[in-house]
């Protein structure tokens, strides 16, 4: 990728990343840690991958997002805001009583999100339909559905896994956000899912391990998927719970805490611009 | 007087019992969150994580208990008795194994999250379960009463806490039993039947219906199920008129376990409050419950129609 472009992500991911911070901080509450790890590769597909139009959001052509690890929605939010959903002014209502931005994501009221979610496990399986149905009507459009390296541990996760397979949904592309961090701990001390990519490639997928805040590394990944044709992607994407935030990099309260003043001063001027 | 969540109650109580009860304690990646981080800390060796897999938790708990164990499982009341709750039925239920699901995150004092975690519908579909116990504390002495209460009983039991702190309402040497309601105020005019956050609130609006020269009773159904029938026939006859309240749906909760044991023995009018038959939102939890109407105010009103309805 092009250093222009790439300087340009970046800084529109560090928008989103203050965007985040700033919703967790009005809120009082909301899951900064998750929502930093994505941060990057919510990016580049609001802003290089995905087929969208936000002056059409319910476009029956437009590639689809489900974000499966609801609670991550700052992030998402972050992006279609910055993408032009609604005005960035909206995302201070974040978690308010009344505001379109739920604590997780509704698909009813908020433009641009394409499916409800929150409760871990079920997104993914959404996303199946969707791809699913995306073949069964002969469209191109692309899903993709982003999870938790701890929300992999549902039941429910691996039956659509199972599905994805079997019905070979090249169309759908699977990101998983290997944080290696949930609520109780680090994941290989509460639940191991690993070896994860072998477990993936069992499952059917083709799968890609990359560093989830790396472009080029994103983009090789997303590129080979679109040309898979025969079974859907698994993209292992390591990456840094808190990413971005110096005191919340791989810290496992900063799950769903929100920063008090001062820490909010300091995540802030740590998301400073690149030039 | 204490005020905390009841869910800080729920694993306090679990910590303080487990000196004389050999438990055991699963959670399902939310130990911070159901507090029973705190029974963790002091008996590491019998805490089970059981990672964010709810399904499997519960019927890991049925294999426990059917190998003599006394077993807690906890996790959110959306993913317990929600997700769960076939595992719940089949793996618990019909075997009547000694499993205590300890619920917390009840209702739409959850708050913040919305209403993918704010379980309205979790007495309804427990309450279904036959020889389920459903307990639903009113403040944090009867929360951790009826952790007592649980243990001590053979059998599945459903605990319902919140996530939201809560003023002690109830005396330090209040006596709690399984199926059975208390009177917390005497009345002749209605009767207001509650439980959980409710009670609380059910005592504010008695005392604001005083002064409207209304002379309303508060009954604490802390015990859903078994439910003290005869108590609320009695006032169903003594009052002739009735008012439940719950931080919970108004299909198939409290509101309807009342409607139907006055509707076979002694009908009299039944409002019910709680929540309408719609889904919560985000927003700061009190917030959250003076929208939709659950506090005192909202119980008054209802009062004045259940009392116009009278003959
Ligand atoms: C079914 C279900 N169980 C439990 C929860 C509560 N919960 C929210 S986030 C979370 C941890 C998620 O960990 P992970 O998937 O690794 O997310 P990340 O590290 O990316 O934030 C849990 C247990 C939930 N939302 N849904
Ligand atoms: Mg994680």
């Amino acid at each position: 990728m092009e250093e222009i472009q790439k300087n340009e992500l970046k800084n529109i991911a560090l928008r989103i990343r203050r965007d985040i911070i700033e919703q967790v901080y009005n809120a009082k509450s909301g899951h900064p840690g998750g929502s930093l790890s994505i941060a990057d590769i919510i990016t580049y597909l609001y802003f290089k991958e995905m087929n969208i139009d936000p002056s059409n959001p319910k476009d029956p052509d437009r590639d689809r997002l489900v974000l499966s690890k609801g609670h991550s929605c700052p992030a998402l939010y972050a992006a279609l805001a910055e993408r032009g959903y609604f005005s960035t002014e909206i995302l201070k209502t974040f978690r308010k009583l009344d505001s379109f931005l739920q604590g997780h994501p509704d698909m009813k009221n908020t433009p641009g999100v394409d499916m409800s979610s929150g409760s871990l496990g079920q997104g993914i399986s959404a996303a199946c339909g969707i791809a699913l149905a995306g073949k069964l009507d002969k469209k191109n459009y692309r899903v993709y559905a982003i999870l938790g390296d701890g929300e992999i541990e549902e039941g429910q996760v691996w039956e659509a896994f199972m599905f994805a397979s079997h019905y070979c949904l090249s169309n759908l592309c699977v990101i998983i956000d290997r944080n290696g961090l949930q609520i109780d701990g680090k994941c290989k001390d509460v639940m191991s899912s690993e070896p994860l990519e072998d477990k993936m490639q069992a499952f059917g997928f083709d799968v890609k391990v990359i560093d989830a805040h790396d472009f080029d590394d994103i983009e090789s990944a997303f590129n080979t998927a679109k040309n898979t044709t025969d079974r859907p992607t698994a993209i292992i994407a390591n990456s840094v719970k808190g990413k971005g935030v110096s005191f919340m990099e791989n810290v496992v309260s900063w799950h769903g805490t929100a920063p008090n003043e001062q820490q909010y001063e300091q995540a802030m001027s740590e998301l400073k611009e690149v030039r | 007087m204490l005020k905390e969540a009841t869910r800080e109650s729920y694993g306090k109580a679990l910590a303080e019992f487990a000196e004389k009860y050999d438990l055991y304690v699963l959670d399902a990646d939310l130990s911070e969150a159901t507090k029973t981080k705190i029974f963790a800390q002091k008996y590491p060796e019998r805490f089970i994580d059981c990672g964010i897999a709810e399904a499997n938790m519960v019927s890991v708990a049925a294999g426990l208990a059917a190998s003599g164990k006394t077993v807690f499982a906890s996790s959110f009341a959306m993913f317990l008795a929600g997700r769960a709750f076939e595992q719940v039925r089949n793996s618990i239920g019909y075997p009547h194994l000694n499993v205590k699901l300890g619920a917390t995150h009840a209702g739409l004092s959850v708050g913040e999250d919305g209403a993918t975690h704010q379980c309205n519908e979790d007495i309804a579909l427990m309450r279904t379960i036959p020889g389920m116990v459903v307990l639903n504390p009113a403040d944090p002495v009867e929360a951790r009463l009826a952790v007592k209460a649980a243990i001590e009983h053979d059998g599945p039991v459903y605990l319902r806490f919140g996530r939201m702190p809560i003023e002690q309402i109830l005396p330090d040497d209040y006596k709690f039993e399984i199926g059975k309601g208390t009177v917390l105020k005497d009345g002749t005019d209605v009767a207001v039947i509650a439980t959980g956050l409710m009670v609380g609130e059910a005592l504010k609006a008695a005392e604001m219906l005083e002064q409207k020269s209304i002379s309303a009773a508060v009954i604490n159904i802390s015990s859903i199920k078994p439910l003290d029938k005869k108590l609320i026939l009695e006032y169903s006859i003594r009052c002739g008129a009735l008012v439940t309240s719950e931080e919970h749906s108004i299909i198939g909760g409290l509101g309807s376990a009342v409607c139907e044991a006055v509707s076979e023995a002694a009908p009299c009018p039944v409002i019910r409050h709680g929540v309408e038959d719609m889904f919560g939102k985000s927003g700061a939890a009190q917030k959250v419950l003076d929208y939709y109407k659950l506090n005192a105010e909202g119980i008054v009103q209802k009062v004045l129609e259940a009392v116009s309805l009278k003959k």
